[in-house]
């Protein structure tokens, strides 16, 4: 089923009698934030709180020979200087990522990127700990850097991790998903084969909000309070457990406000490790709060795939196969953070949209002298690198063919009587319906129109492009028995009290940094009860007060969270079912359910309100066996497969000729995500993803020079999109709901960032052509794109 | 040293070091946490506050040079318990996400508001460049704005019954 | 966040107020004005002066005033101030083009003309603009007030002819009949300074041949403006032929240096277009033909 319309406006909008569900309501959270009163990491201030700054090392590899703390503790106001051997002697001085590896707390053997954590710093205010780490002196002796991936294997590489016994090269991992034989024996058959190296250089998640912490250990009960920037707060807290040894019980990890996350916010990094330590090791609560260059230096990157794309057809434009061997630079640790099984996330759906008979790839992980991370900035566990792999090659051949790219892409999709489809590399596709999508971001975008202009303007010299790109996103992770993190399953729980006037509470264990979690799941409780959003509080982010699961990045939220929430409104709607028989005197199966209320079958007249049926669950009606005296409902929601959200995509471009600078000029965006439930926040996702994608796509990158020095360490150099550079987006959408989910929702945060990139470089690339351009590596910059004119097109790493 | 100046209205007086940034200043000495920061290089403006009615990046103004002037921030947007047509519009046209940027952004739109009462889009985009949003892509701003344009706060005088109160905050629009 | 090493601080009164104070606390004293330069250079600790003076109080020093043939720009006049000013975009419509691409609109409210020319960063726009307008700048010290020549003023990247006790009190620019003037600057993106920025200035005679002529360029290496490049412009009619010759030269005359913004042939290419595109500009803008 897909449909072109908006879920039909909700009869009881704006009807205070009536409740509502899904449909354009204002944000609950933002009366909050319009005034200035969100409650972010770096406002919260407790009694006698301390402040820690972070020396870091300013070389990217070397040993550590000494480090002297003595004139940083002679400073008045500093209250401890901890360093790796103060570490060392708590068993803290390394702590396991979130895959399988260890990374440096603090250092003690040698150094491994620039801006690795050297020494902590605990003083009485933010300024006095700044100035003290100049009084902190560290010798070192400075170490060949690795800083080129394509050279990691070489025999003569420095071993980056010697602190892993028996370790003699920079690998990490091999992996391989899909039939090498077959595929092979697809491409030797096919009439037209193409490769190209795609490269998605290093990037950054950025968030306006860089990370942080505040630590307020309790001596006396043994009890740690944790704010953090945390986009899984219940998964943080078993990882303290596991790393510091202090029982789970004891550990309170609040979340509070999120100035952004975009997968930034998902990891543990060593300076919360650090606050923790500091508020053990003086006694007060410490804060810890990263300056830009620390965000952009430190904390989790993003993609750094060097792919080498194939892909075979038949010469009149059938698909027939997708090859790829990939390099990955994972850093100096391997701290990416995706699902145990998949050592380069969900790259494994590189296969795109497109309906193949064979498909193979492998990944190689290597360490290198850079920041660890690898999974974030709305990667959807690196569904970003596979879709940015598969459309760009679907141009290339296009090219190749001298066919239309939308038309190819138009005669190759997975049909819609073929889902649940599974594809070459072991993934189901739950639904989709493509063409229609497509044919819609055509339309909109007036797509004969624009390329007659192109012909147009093309002869009289100017550079027009047109790109599309069609994307398949895999999100929702996921099913326990396949995904797990650090061993805990990828499930998430959801708690709903209904008090006796009928207002509720739902309690979940996902973290909004800015999605808007406190309506949308408001809004999916009073779909399924009938209690107005504003009357049902959502409680997010306190480990103490809500559920365990996995939280929120991959965008899981609503398809795992949003699930459990349908789930326990249902599991309450159910239970009220029996006290409203209770109440009318009926048989429950003589009932029958409207929004909001329970009636008898054939007599509308005579029913009960769910504030009716809260109050009586807590009243004195006598209750049928078996039901309690309340009206509360927990469930943990394990999702049977993901959801496969999907969009076409259409950018128009003009490029200057003479100076190489790119104007996005148009974007076209339809994106399906099955059952839309506030379509303002729908398109507020969108949108900021269009924006992550033009960033990418023109100007972001995190680049080393050959020392390793990280070259795009503050927002001078680390370049995000502003007004100025990206279109009014055009928005447009249709509805193929998830078969699976008790919604049908699919998921919508990251479908822009993963599908926007690609539309694009294409459009680039096509503006490009006639200098003979068949591809180019982001970020297209001004000098990128000129160099490309000249035929010189290079990949920035 | 010691530094006075207004501040929403209300004169404030601190002893400082001369090295307080403007934004250490609101935020610590008086516990305004509305006004955020995310750099250090003045390039993401999530410091925005109003100068003597001009935007500017208060991490790169020192307290001491905001001596004597007049400070608003985003808690001063509130006049007479109504909500400044700028937050209004922010709320209805789904102008901010994570909230972060958010007080930069309405702070320049209501300057740029008071100089010139009817922008055209163009003009609102100008004038946030040099505030870097994450979450939105912008043109939800661009909207709020445009709403804040075309829903004028009454005068000072009837404030206090104007339409853009809180009341109406859940209210639908679909 | 970043902070500032501990320095101490002293509001001016006045510009002989302002003299005494930098005098009295020596070397390691410094001017702050809009701050936009030196507080993140302070940040980061790459800067730390021991006393700031203050002087935005100034008021003696924030104008823009025509006094016969010169307009007259005091050094603490902010760049929106510069950028609103119709009265110098008729003159100088370069001052406008360059103004608007002068970090963000924020940064402009608090930046100021003199602290741009006087922090002299070789990718600083303002500097390109005063040299193609062979404009004077008025530095009062010690010893009194002297008018020293953009040529002069500068004395290559971060240094400029201002002594720690001096300071910039404003900035004069001639004005001709039938002069024209343009910037255009290639940036990554808007508020990043330039890859390559080009200004020119050209004044014609009456029967339209060029009279006089500058062209400068940024972020190139260039120490003021190309005056190979004036030279094959003098004394001809404004014609692209002529224009090409001269970007040539002017691209060849330059020594741009690779790194983050582009290579060292892609800045030369952008030399030579640039400064097609602004002479272009600039003659146009000389007949008249075109608002400023």
């Amino acid at each position: 089923m897909t449909t072109t319309q908006e879920h039909a406006p909700n009869p009881a909008a704006g009807d205070p009698n009536r409740p509502i569900g899904f449909g354009r309501i204002q944000r609950k959270e933002d009366p909050r934030f319009v005034r200035g009163k969100g409650n972010y990491i770096d406002d919260i201030v407790l009694p006698g709180m301390l402040h820690g700054a972070i020396l870091r090392a300013p070389v990217a590899h070397a040993r550590l020979v000494s480090i002297d703390t003595t004139e940083a503790l002679a400073h008045p106001k500093v209250r401890a200087v901890i360093t790796g051997k103060d570490l060392q002697g708590l068993n803290l001085a390394w702590a396991p990522t979130l895959s399988a590896d260890v990374q440096a707390v603090l250092v003690t053997d040698k150094v491994r990127f620039q801006g690795q954590e050297v020494a902590f710093v605990v003083a009485e205010d933010r300024y006095a700990a700044r100035d003290a780490l100049e009084l902190i002196d560290v010798e070192y002796d400075v170490l060949p850097p690795l800083v080129d991936a394509r050279r990691a294997l070489d025999p003569g590489a420095p071993v980056i991790r010697d602190d892993i016994e028996g370790r003699t090269d920079n690998r990490i991992f091999d992996w391989e998903v899909g039939d090498a034989a077959e595929t092979e024996a697809v491409f030797a058959t096919a009439d037209v084969v193409v490769a190209q190296e795609v490269v998605y250089p290093r990037v950054h998640p950025a968030p306006m909000e860089t990370c942080g912490a505040v630590a307020d250990f309790d001596p006396v009960d043994g009890r740690l309070t944790l704010y953090e920037t945390t986009q899984a707060p219940h998964a943080h807290r078993t990882l303290y457990a596991i790393v510091a040894g202090i029982p789970e019980h004891k550990i309170r990890i609040v979340s509070p406000d999120i100035g952004g996350g975009f997968g930034n916010k998902v990891g543990i990094y060593p300076g919360y490790v650090l606050a923790v330590v500091g508020s053990i090791v003086t006694g007060k609560p410490v804060k810890w709060v990263e300056d830009r260059s620390e965000n952009l230096m430190s904390t989790s990157f993003a993609r750094d795939y060097i792919m080498q794309g194939e892909i075979a057809a038949t010469k009149e434009g059938k698909i027939l196969a997708v090859r790829t061997s990939v390099l990955a630079d994972h850093g100096a640790f391997n701290a990416t953070a995706q699902p145990t099984k998949n050592p380069a996330g969900f790259f494994s759906i590189f296969t795109g949209s497109y309906d193949l008979k064979a498909a193979y790839c492998k990944v190689t992980g290597v360490y290198t002298n850079k920041a660890p991370g690898g999974v974030a900035y709305a990667c959807s566990f690196r569904v970003t690198e596979a879709v940015y792999l598969v459309e760009r090659m679907v141009d290339v051949l296009a090219r190749k063919l001298d066919m239309d790219p939308a038309e190819l892409r138009l005669k190759n999709f997975i049909k819609p009587e073929q889902f649940p489809y599974a594809n070459k590399t072991g993934w189901v596709y739950d639904s989709g319906n493509y063409e229609p999508a497509m044919r819609l971001s055509m339309q909109m975008a007036g797509y004969e129109d624009l390329r007659r202009e192109q012909r147009e303007k093309r002869g009289r010299g100017e550079l027009m492009g047109i790109g599309v790109s069609f994307f398949t996103e895999t999100v929702g992770a996921g099913p326990r028995k396949h995904f797990d993190i650090v061993g805990l399953g990828m499930a998430d729980g959801a708690e709903l009290r209904v008090h006796p006037t009928g207002k509720a509470v739902v309690r979940i264990s996902v973290q909004s940094q800015g999605q808007g979690h406190e309506t949308t799941f408001a809004q999916i409780v009073a779909e399924e009860l009938g209690i107005p959003p504003e009357s049902i509080d959502v409680v997010h982010g306190d480990t103490d007060q809500t559920p365990f699961g996995l939280g929120t990045y991959g965008s899981r939220s609503t398809p795992v969270s949003g699930g459990a929430v349908a789930l326990v409104a249902r599991k309450v709607r159910d239970k009220a079912k029996f006290i409203a028989a209770a109440m009318l005197e009926a048989r429950p199966e003589d009932l029958e359910w409207e929004k909001g209320r329970w009636f008898v079958k054939g007599d509308p007249s005579v029913g009960k309100t769910i504030t009716e049926i809260a109050f009586a669950a807590h009243g004195t009606v006598p209750l049928p066996d078996g039901i309690d005296g309340n009206l509360d409902a927990e469930v943990t929601y394990d999702p049977p497969n993901l959801t496969f959200p999907f969009g076409a995509y259409i950018c128009v471009v003009d490029v200057d000729a003479g100076t190489g600078q790119v104007k996005v000029r148009r974007f076209i965006a339809v994106d399906d995500c099955g059952t839309r439930i506030n379509p303002m926040i729908i398109e507020g996702q969108v949108h900021g993803g269009l924006t992550d994608g033009v960033g990418m796509a023109l100007m972001e990158i995190i680049a080393f020079d050959e020392a390793g020095n990280c070259l795009s360490s503050s927002f001078m150099d680390y370049l995000i999109p502003t007004a100025m550079e990206v279109p009014d987006w055009e928005t447009g959408f249709t509805v193929t709901p998830s078969p699976h989910h008790p919604i049908g929702a699919k998921g919508i945060g990251e479908s822009a960032t993963v599908g926007s990139p690609p539309a694009i470089v294409n459009a680039i690339v096509d503006a490009l052509a006639p200098f003979g351009v068949t591809h180019m590596d982001m970020p297209c910059t001004p000098a990128r794109v000129w160099e490309a004119m000249q035929g010189r097109a290079r990949p920035p790493v | 040293m010691q530094v006075s100046m207004t501040v929403n209205g209300e004169a404030v007086t601190r002893d400082i070091e001369p090295r307080v940034l403007l934004v250490h200043f609101i935020r610590e000495n008086l516990g305004l946490t509305g006004t955020h920061w995310g750099c250090d290089t003045s390039n993401c403006g999530t410091c925005v506050v109003l100068m003597d009615g001009q935007p500017v990046k208060s991490c790169t103004v020192l307290a001491a040079m905001a001596d004597g002037h007049d400070i608003r921030t985003v808690e001063g947007l509130v006049v007479g318990g109504a909500l400044d047509p700028v937050q209004q519009g922010f709320m209805e046209e789904h102008g901010l996400q994570c909230g972060f940027c958010t007080p930069g952004m309405m702070l320049t739109a209501r300057a740029l508001l008071d100089r010139n009462p009817h922008p055209d889009d163009s003009e609102i985009r100008q004038a946030i460049s040099g505030q870097i949003c994450r979450c939105t892509g912008y043109a939800t701003i661009v909207r709020s704005v445009q709403w804040a344009a075309a829903h004028p706060a009454v005068t000072d005088t009837a404030a206090d019954g104007a339409g853009t109160g809180e009341s109406n905050s859940e209210e639908v629009t679909a | 966040m970043q902070i500032p090493a501990p320095f101490d601080y002293e509001r001016a009164s006045d510009v002989a107020n302002a003299l005494a104070l930098l005098e009295r606390h020596g070397p390691e004293s410094r001017a702050i004005a809009g701050g936009h330069s030196l507080l993140p250079m302070m940040k980061l600790r790459l800067a730390r002066p021991e006393w700031l003076i203050d002087i935005n109080d100034l008021a003696e020093l924030d104008f823009i005033r025509r006094e016969g043939d010169q307009l007259c720009v005091g050094a603490l006049t902010r760049h929106t101030a510069l950028l609103e000013s119709t009265e110098v975009a008729g003159l100088f419509p370069i001052v406008r083009d360059a103004e608007l691409v002068i970090a963000d609109p924020v940064v402009r409210n608090r930046g100021t003309i003199g602290g741009s020319l006087c922090q002299a960063d070789p990718a600083e726009d303002l500097s390109t603009v005063c040299d193609v307008l062979r404009a004077k700048a008025v530095i009062r010290g010690p010893g009194g007030e002297r008018i020293v020549p953009m040529s002069d003023f500068h004395r290559g990247p971060y240094e400029t002819a201002v002594a720690q006790n001096e300071l910039l009190c404003e900035i004069r620019f001639t004005i001709r009949p039938r002069s024209g003037s343009a910037y255009e600057k290639v940036e990554r993106r808007v508020g990043d300074w330039a890859v390559v920025a080009a200004g020119a200035a050209v004044v014609l005679s009456a029967d339209g041949t060029i009279e006089e002529a500058a062209v400068g360029l940024t972020s190139v290496g260039l120490d003021g403006t190309v005056g190979e490049a004036e030279a094959v412009l003098r004394g001809q009619q404004p014609q692209e032929d002529l224009f090409v010759e001269a970007a040539r030269i002017a691209a060849a005359a330059c020594h741009p240096v690779d790194d983050q913004r582009g290579p060292v042939d892609y800045k030369r290419h952008l030399a030579d277009e640039l400064t097609r595109r602004v002479l272009r500009r600039a003659c146009v803008r000389a007949t008249g033909a075109e608002e400023g």
